[in-house]
């Protein structure tokens, strides 16, 4: 039997980026992907954080198959045909240090496995694992699917994404528990560039994204969202499964919907669709979180519920989790201990980063929006009524109208009701 | 036995399109695949070793990238990879292709001759299946295309069935000879983790105009006599017609047959019906 | 000032790398890329480019003059859907009835001496291709385009009824070699035979159909006489200004058109696809000349030997080979329903096949499953019985020539590919097509 350092099943950013570190701190690893390539069935939105990625490979934007530098940051409220929408945009970020891009991940997991194998990991494609090997109760490898398919490990590192089968087998995580999953679906639609730069009043290669609640969802506790790429644009939406089932939506239906709002209609005029994609998101946060360590093994990525739902950050927190699952594990090698002990030094170290303090900060909103699916469904309504009978021009007396906006709101969610939701929503952020 | 395949990296074309409105080819995103006839005929290498001994050698034309096809295509358990890779090869047509992997696979020859070369019957890009019975006259190698099966090989010959129209031929042909695969040949097999790990971490020698002494009057497009004058998107298949047969079955089936009588979708063969 | 590329329309083909007088262009991987140095804007690749991926920086005189289109700085000459496709192709392109006028005065000849169309005749285990004889039709207007002969060559052993077919079918020249080594057909003593042929006798166009007879023997003459080839023709024609064959293609399974040239090298050689051109009419009694040749290989110098044919009937044929089809889905219910199909199958003549839930559920083996994991087939018709229609199905069948389905949904996606959707219960409609079609067998009506 082959033996290797350390082992990293899954190759996504989480399992690249140990695989990197873990190559990079000099011991030997082998990344295991049960797609063609790194990237073939990877799924996300399309958005990757420049820090955590710079962490990773230092100054990738100047080789990596980015699409376009996020620019401008759109939020939107739907509701009905209408729209009220927020932006922030500041244009030096097309520039480094930049702040996010735009990605295709087929490419970019790819580009990112090269540099894996840069480093000196060895990455094995098309291959599953089925699970860990043991002696006695010591984790020392991993069985796959393939004949003679046993691999030696000191350390293995499980970034299996959402379906955490092997972290289940190991003790680590429970299955997945229905409301802590999201369903994503994601259409990437073909546009000329020129098109593109045009319909979001870009310069040539800037990029922006929008974010849209409310009904763009149908009211149910998600987002849409619709990202520029080089000549494609990737629109999709996701929500929590728990609710679609309930109000019987399919994600594609949702989708559908969304791209039949005049607004969203108008921005893909003309595209033609040329992938369709369907994933599941891990939002079950802070108090989803498996066990994240035991001797021989770590959990990151997806695998871990390293997701931040809110602010649709996750390949970040994957890539974080992933660099420094790497660094603990060849440290760990190299003085010649992969106890539980040891390995507790990647826990003590994701728990000091942003990666669980900003899951930890959040650990009630999923609570608070699931008791109260009202939110998404009144507020854009309000927020919209509201905006329209202030910009319309009918001579109302200003202050009347005022008074008429409050009572619009009033009818629609009572004093008490506003307050509570205030309320609610400050202790889930605070 | 020395076996050698020609193996081509080929976009999957059920993703290749061509955009109608302008006219252009649409590959932005297309994955590169192992033409799959070369897988099967890869396979069929590999399963030949395993019952007489021998070697495999994989040799492919194309650029740097299809280094990727060929680590890949190490993992069926092959032993060489060899990417022939220069700018000066880019452009060939069938006839210049044929002619640079023949010079290759005779440089091969020198040191360690080919018993038999073993080519997908075509490329899915190209549709063409000129470039295998090329080599085999450039070589002067028998040629059997076509081959589902490979009934045996004793005392230098080799007995193999062939698709054809009208059926199967059964045919044999003195080795040293060249084979090209239908996908019929055999089924491809799931590689061991250990032949995975080796051919990952494989790096296939690449040889360039240097390495592999061709005329350069005979390949890339000077020595391509083909050109491509024009591409354009084939006419769209627009829905027919659409016959309610819900009421009266009986008629509209009627109507149906006549429509394949008027439009000859049927053939009747005029000699067998007394010529006219 | 140069020449611009735009990279997203250049497909590689070379065309322009040919065409510059000046050496100025390159293809770095698979894109054309120009010398800044060397590019003196004469607009001759701009010309050539078959996907307008080429522009000049400045509307040059020699191009605009031409084409009355100013080609603007950097803006791509884009593809001009009202300008009229080569008229070889216009017929394919838009499905019209072909209408050819032209005068038929005689071209000048060939400075070196190749002239004629020549037919090579399939002729195997005692059967002629009938794809033959479609291009005796085809090859007929391209010598009248040429103002040239048309010729047949006929392989084989005892051939003499097949010259008289050649003749009956038009051919004014008969090139034949008859020899008890061309018994059965093999590679090498056919190739070395034509290739004899051409080299005596220069003709400027070969045909031959693109079956694996065709597609077997011409790579074979076309590399000894170092001359190009393009395989499965589906349009040919004469391009009146240069009287080079045109010959087009489809390229990347089918998604796209391609019109091949071989400008320099004689013969021009093409396989073209069975059963796209029309069989002429046979005129018995036509005459000709027969000009005869010796082979000159002995039967032990041929290192192929046929050892045996298993002919194949309409249940044996291979799926991709077969002519017509009659395909079942899930659609029809049980195995038992199988019947019903295969009596329509047995009138016809057709082969049976069916989509990967049939061949699941057992009625059917998988060497009959049509689809993207089973076989992609091109048949004369395709008639398909309770089939829904899911993409894995349609890219195995969508380029039958003719499809008729049968389905009770009349939303089903068969029916976007259909040239003719039955929507109806299948149980009443194929028994009345079988009904039908054995009754006008029966009396004789079919021709």
């Amino acid at each position: 039997m082959e033996k290797f350092d350390v082992i990293v099943v899954g190759g996504g950013p989480a399992g690249l980026s140990a695989a990197i570190s873990a190559a990079k701190a000099g011991v030997r690893t082998c990344v295991i992907e049960r797609g063609d390539y790194p990237g073939t069935k990877n799924v996300m939105g399309g958005v990757l954080y420049t820090r955590s990625t710079e962490a990773v490979v230092p100054e990738f934007w100047k080789e990596a198959p980015l699409e376009r530098p996020i620019i401008e940051q759109r939020y939107g409220l739907i509701s009905g045909d209408e729209i009220l929408s927020m932006s922030y945009r500041d244009p030096a970020w097309d520039q480094p240090p930049y702040n996010a891009h735009t990605v295709l991940r087929v490419k970019f997991d790819r580009w990112l496995a090269q540099q894996a194998e840069k480093a000196g990991a060895l990455i094995i494609t098309e291959t599953v694992v089925q699970d860990l090997l043991y002696e006695g109760d010591d984790v020392v490898g991993v069985r796959t699917g393939r004949a003679e398919g046993d691999l030696g490990a000191k350390v293995v590192i499980l970034a299996e994404g959402v379906n955490n089968f092997i972290a289940q087998k190991a003790g680590l995580a429970r299955p997945l528990k229905s409301e802590n999953v999201a369903v994503a679906v994601k259409e990437v639609i073909s546009l000329p560039t020129e098109k593109i730069e045009d319909r979001f009043c870009l310069e040539p290669g800037q990029g922006a994204t929008i974010e849209l609640f409310g009904e763009s969802t149908q009211g149910m506790l998600g987002t849409a969202f619709i990202y520029t790429n080089k000549d494609s644009l990737s629109i999709g939406v996701g929500a929590l499964i728990e609710p679609l089932i309930r109000a019987k939506w399919t994600p594609n239906d949702l989708l559908d919907a969304l791209k039949a709002k005049p607004y969203v209609k108008r921005l893909l005029q003309g595209g033609e669709m040329k992938e369709y994609l369907a994933h599941m998101i891990p939002e079950g946060g802070y108090n989803a979180m498996p066990k994240l360590y035991r001797q021989g093994v770590m959990v990151v990525g997806d695998t871990a519920m390293f997701v931040n739902g809110l602010h649709r950050e996750g390949s970040n927190l994957a890539m974080a989790s992933g660099k420094i699952a790497g660094e603990v594990a060849a440290q760990a090698i190299k003085v010649g201990d992969v106890s539980e002990q040891t390995l507790n030094h990647y826990d003590d170290r994701v728990r000091d980063s942003f990666i669980i303090k900003d899951l930890h900060k959040y650990r009630k909103t999923g609570d608070f929006f699931e008791k109260n699916p009202h939110l998404f469904k009144i507020y854009p309504e309000i927020a919209s009524k509201a905006m329209k009978m202030f910009f319309t021009a009918d001579e109302t007396p200003k202050k009347e109208m005022q008074k008429q906006i409050l009572k619009m709101a009033m009818k629609k969610r009572t004093k008490r009701g506003l307050l509570s939701d205030m309320f609610g929503a400050w202790r889930a952020f605070k | 036995m020395h076996y050698l395949i020609c193996l081509k990296q080929v976009p999957d074309t059920s993703e290749v399109r061509i955009d109608p409105e302008t006219n252009t080819l649409m590959r932005e995103g297309v994955p590169s695949i192992i033409n799959p006839y070369d897988a099967h005929a890869l396979e069929e290498a590999i399963r030949l070793k395993e019952s007489f001994g021998g070697k495999v050698t994989i040799i492919c034309m194309g650029p740097p990238q299809a280094k990727e096809a060929l680590k890949k295509a190490m993992s069926f358990g092959a032993d060489r990879a060899i990417l022939l890779s220069d700018r000066s090869f880019a452009g060939s047509d069938s006839l210049a292709t044929a002619y640079i992997l023949t010079v290759a696979i005779q440089k091969i020859s020198e040191t360690d001759p080919v018993d038999i070369v073993l080519c997908g019957k075509e490329a899915i890009d190209g549709d063409t299946a000129q470039t295998g019975p090329g080599i085999a006259q450039r070589l002067g190698f028998p040629q059997l295309t076509y081959v589902i099966k490979i009934r045996e090989i004793d005392q230098g010959w080799i007995t193999v069935e062939r698709k054809t129209e009208g059926g199967r031929e059964v045919a044999k042909a003195k080795l040293p000879v060249l084979l090209t695969a239908e996908k019929e040949l055999n089924d491809l097999s799931y590689a061991s983790l250990p032949n995975m790990m080796k051919a990952s971490a494989y790096d296939p020698e690449v040889w360039d105009i240097k390495a592999l002494p061709c005329d350069p009057s005979q390949m890339g497009l000077k020595g391509s006599p083909t050109s491509v004058s024009r591409i354009f998107a084939p006419s769209a298949k627009t829905g027919g017609e659409i016959l309610d047969g819900t009421k009266d079955p009986t008629i509209v089936a009627g109507n149906v047959v006549e429509k394949m009588f008027q439009q000859n979708m049927i053939m009747v063969d005029p000699l067998a019906k007394g010529g006219k | 000032m140069t020449v611009i590329v735009d990279n997203g329309k250049c497909i590689g083909c070379g065309a322009c790398i040919v065409e510059c007088p000046l050496e100025a262009l390159d293809l770095i991987d698979g894109i054309a890329v120009v010398n800044p140095e060397k590019c003196k804007d004469n607009g001759s690749c701009v010309e050539v480019c078959p996907t307008n991926a080429l522009a000049l920086d400045k509307p040059a005189p020699s191009v605009t003059e031409k084409e009355q289109v100013p080609v603007e700085a950097g803006s791509k000459k884009e593809f001009n859907k009202d300008e009229p496709l080569p008229e070889s192709v216009q017929d394919y392109a838009q499905d019209n009835p072909r209408k050819i006028v032209k005068p038929k005065e005689a071209k000048p000849k060939d400075p070196n001496g190749w002239s004629g169309v020549w037919v090579v005749v399939e002729y195997n285990h005692g059967e002629i291709a009938p794809v033959s004889w479609e291009l005796m039709g085809e090859g007929r207007k391209l010598a009248d385009d040429l103002g040239c002969e048309l010729a047949s060559v006929v392989c084989g052993n005892q051939v003499d009824h097949v010259i008289t077919e050649a003749l009956a079918y038009g051919a004014e020249k008969v090139y034949v070699i008859d020899d008890p080594v061309l018994e059965y057909y093999r590679s090498e003593p056919y190739a070395e035979g034509i290739t004899k042929l051409v080299q005596k006798y220069k003709p400027e166009i070969m045909l031959m159909g693109a079956t694996a007879m065709g597609r077997d023997v011409f790579p074979a003459v076309a590399t000894k006489m170092q001359t190009g080839l393009t395989a499965d023709c589906t349009v040919l024609g004469i391009d009146p200004d240069t009287n080079l064959l045109l010959q087009t293609r489809p390229a990347f399974g089918g998604n796209i058109m391609a019109t091949i040239l071989c400008k320099k090298h004689r013969p021009q050689m093409a396989t073209v696809r069975p059963r796209v051109m029309k069989m002429p009419e046979r005129i018995e009694g036509r005459e000709g000349q027969v000009i005869r040749e010796e082979l000159g290989i002995k039967e032990e110098d041929v290192f192929t030997k046929v050892v045996e044919f298993i002919k194949a009937d309409a249940k044996s044929v291979f799926l991709d080979k077969a002519e017509i089809i009659v395909a079942v889905g899930l659609g029809i219910g049980s195995k038992k329903n199988m019947s019903i199909a295969e009596e329509l199958a047995e009138v016809l003549g057709a082969t049976m096949a069916g989509t990967r839930g049939a061949v699941e559920a057992g009625w059917l083996s998988h060497d009959y499953q049509v689809g993207q994991t089973g076989t992609t087939v091109r048949p004369k018709l395709y008639i398909s019985i309770g089939i829904s229609g899911a993409i894995q199905h349609l890219v195995g069948m969508e380029r039958s020539d003719y499809i008729i389905a049968i389905n009770n949904d009349c939303d089903a996606s068969i029916f976007r590919v259909a040239n003719y959707g039955i929507v109806g219960d299948l149980n009443e409609v194929v028994p009345a097509m079988t009904a039908e079609m054995k009754k006008r067998l029966q009396f004789g009506v079919a021709n």
